[in-house]
């Protein structure tokens, strides 16, 4: 169901959203739909690299049937306003590995906001976002895992690390978890930190200039969220695009 | 080659160094003594421009250029060489991509051609091979998980590599032991004692000077050179004491 009214911020899910650009594509198109079929394995991408200025909103609506698998990797890197939403059902013994990466500068506000309900029992999550934050850019990952009563034996991650490159970047990271089940493993973790200066200096006494040992370390930071696309091909663009980014950035 | 005239510093308004002075010629190596706190890191920091180390006063010419106008990167390079007390740990990036980066960087700044994959393979399997350490070590993230003697090899691997004039050595025998000691030894003189290169050796104990000979010997005492002589010093030193040496 489509909602007409402009969210405000003082909706949780956009309190950090720049509502101004996200009204010029008001109302946003329905989500996608992804069903993945009891005991198939799917895979999915997504390169959010709209062009300067503009606002893009991909929704997800996802259900991964009993016993089957969905690994999704996203880049999300363009425009002004750069959103991407996944709200997520899983079955029994089913498995969701979301891999994605928020690199952003100038003023751009980019965010990753996931749902995931864990609703029958020995289905597994993995969520890992890595943000990069330079000059007044916004860079926000708010996650929820809700278990359901008898989703017993649940076994969720969300493990959430963003760097910032400047004193004016915002980086805000919100894993949530409900949990009704008492059988449950649910794990996250979140970091907020700053380029290595000790690293840094070591670099530069080497000889490395401050642009190439920035981008070295931040390239080191990243590296891990796309290693395990399968397609060569989408890997090498996700990758590109990632470093081409960091290399405007530092 | 180097020339440090009356160098004085100072670290979050602390005053370190107070008016050292020492010069350092093609060919030579210098040994610098000294007791806890009287500035021996402090010096190597300063001459590799480590930010927060604030000069603020003398000079340090390096090669007839003023060291102090150069960024760290630029000094390196220019020629010079910092071995770390304890080198930095940096995860997710391999020595062997550290290492080509940072000689690219200055062939790039020296106005010379990038190495090739193959070339600058060929050459850390050479200076790796000096030192004792497997090609594998050098395949993994930059000093993570190293032991304290594979971390000091692994710098000297990296001397080896990026081949300067100067090696400025801060304590690059603390954490070693003897094995390790002589390995390093060996290296630093496979590496550096050639008429054109010159190393400062920066040292609390004479084990490391019975492998790298020096031609002379500093002790370096709240924050000046206060005596200087031949490699006997350093045996004299390590008789007496600082306290002796620095009283006398």
């Amino acid at each position: 169901m489509t909602t007409l009214t402009l969210p405000t911020r003082r909706q949780e899910e956009w309190r950090y959203s720049d509502l101004d650009a996200l009204a010029a594509i008001w109302p946003t198109p329905a989500p996608t739909r992804i069903d993945v079929a009891a005991g198939e394995n799917a895979r999915h991408h997504l390169l959010q690299d709209a062009g300067e200025g503009a606002a893009a909103v991909h929704d997800y609506a996802i259900t991964i049937a009993d016993e089957a698998r969905l690994d999704f990797h996203v880049l999300n890197i363009g425009g002004k306003f750069g959103r991407v939403t996944f709200t997520v059902t899983l079955g029994k013994g089913a498995h969701f590995e979301l891999n994605g990466a928020i690199i952003g500068g100038g003023d751009q506000v980019l965010e990753i906001i996931t749902k995931v309900t864990h609703a029958e029992p020995d289905a597994t999550s993995g969520q890992t976002i890595r943000s990069i934050l330079g000059q007044r850019a916004t860079g926000s990952y708010l996650g929820s895992i809700n278990v359901a009563r008898n989703a017993q034996r649940t076994d969720a991650f969300q493990s959430v690390k963003a760097m910032l490159l400047d004193r004016t970047a915002t980086a805000n990271a919100k894993p949530e978890l409900e949990i009704y089940a008492d059988d449950v493993k649910c794990a996250h973790g979140a970091t907020v930190g700053e380029l290595d200066k000790q690293a840094l200096f070591y670099m530069a006494s080497r000889g490395m200039d401050p642009a190439t040992a920035k981008t070295l370390l931040l390239k080191a930071f990243v590296a891990g969220v796309f290693d395990d696309v399968a397609d060569e091909a989408v890997k090498d663009r996700l990758e590109a695009a990632a470093l081409a980014k960091l290399e405007a950035l530092v | 080659m180097l020339t440090i005239e009356n160098l004085t510093n100072e670290i979050d308004g602390k005053a370190i160094l107070k008016g050292l002075s020492l010069s350092i010629k093609a060919g030579e190596i210098h040994a610098i003594m000294g007791p806890n706190g009287a500035g021996k890191s402090t010096l190597a920091y300063t001459l590799g421009g480590r930010p927060g180390y604030q000069v603020t006063g003398g000079r340090a010419s390096f090669d007839g250029v003023n060291l102090f106008d150069l960024e760290p990167h630029e000094r390196a390079a220019a020629g010079l060489f910092l071995g770390f007390q304890y080198p930095v740990e940096i995860p997710g990036v391999s020595n062997l991509q550290f290492l080509r980066e940072s000689l690219n960087s200055q062939r790039k700044a020296r106005g010379e051609e990038p190495l090739s994959g193959g070339e600058f393979i060929k050459l850390a399997k050479e200076k790796a091979g000096l030192l004792g350490l497997d090609m594998e070590m050098l395949k993994r993230p930059v000093n993570v998980g190293f032991s304290g003697g594979e971390k000091k090899r692994a710098e000297m691997v990296q001397m080896g590599i990026l081949d300067p004039k100067l090696a400025i050595l801060d304590e690059t025998d603390s954490g070693l032991d003897i094995d390790a000691l002589k390995i390093v030894g060996s290296g630093i003189n496979a590496i550096m004692r050639k008429p054109d290169k010159a190393v400062l050796l920066i040292t609390h104990y004479q084990r490391l000077l019975d492998y790298v000979k020096p031609d002379y010997v500093h002790v370096l005492a709240a924050g000046r050179i206060v005596k200087s002589g031949g490699p006997e010093l350093a045996l004299e030193l390590e008789r007496e004491g600082y306290a002796e040496v620095v009283a006398a």
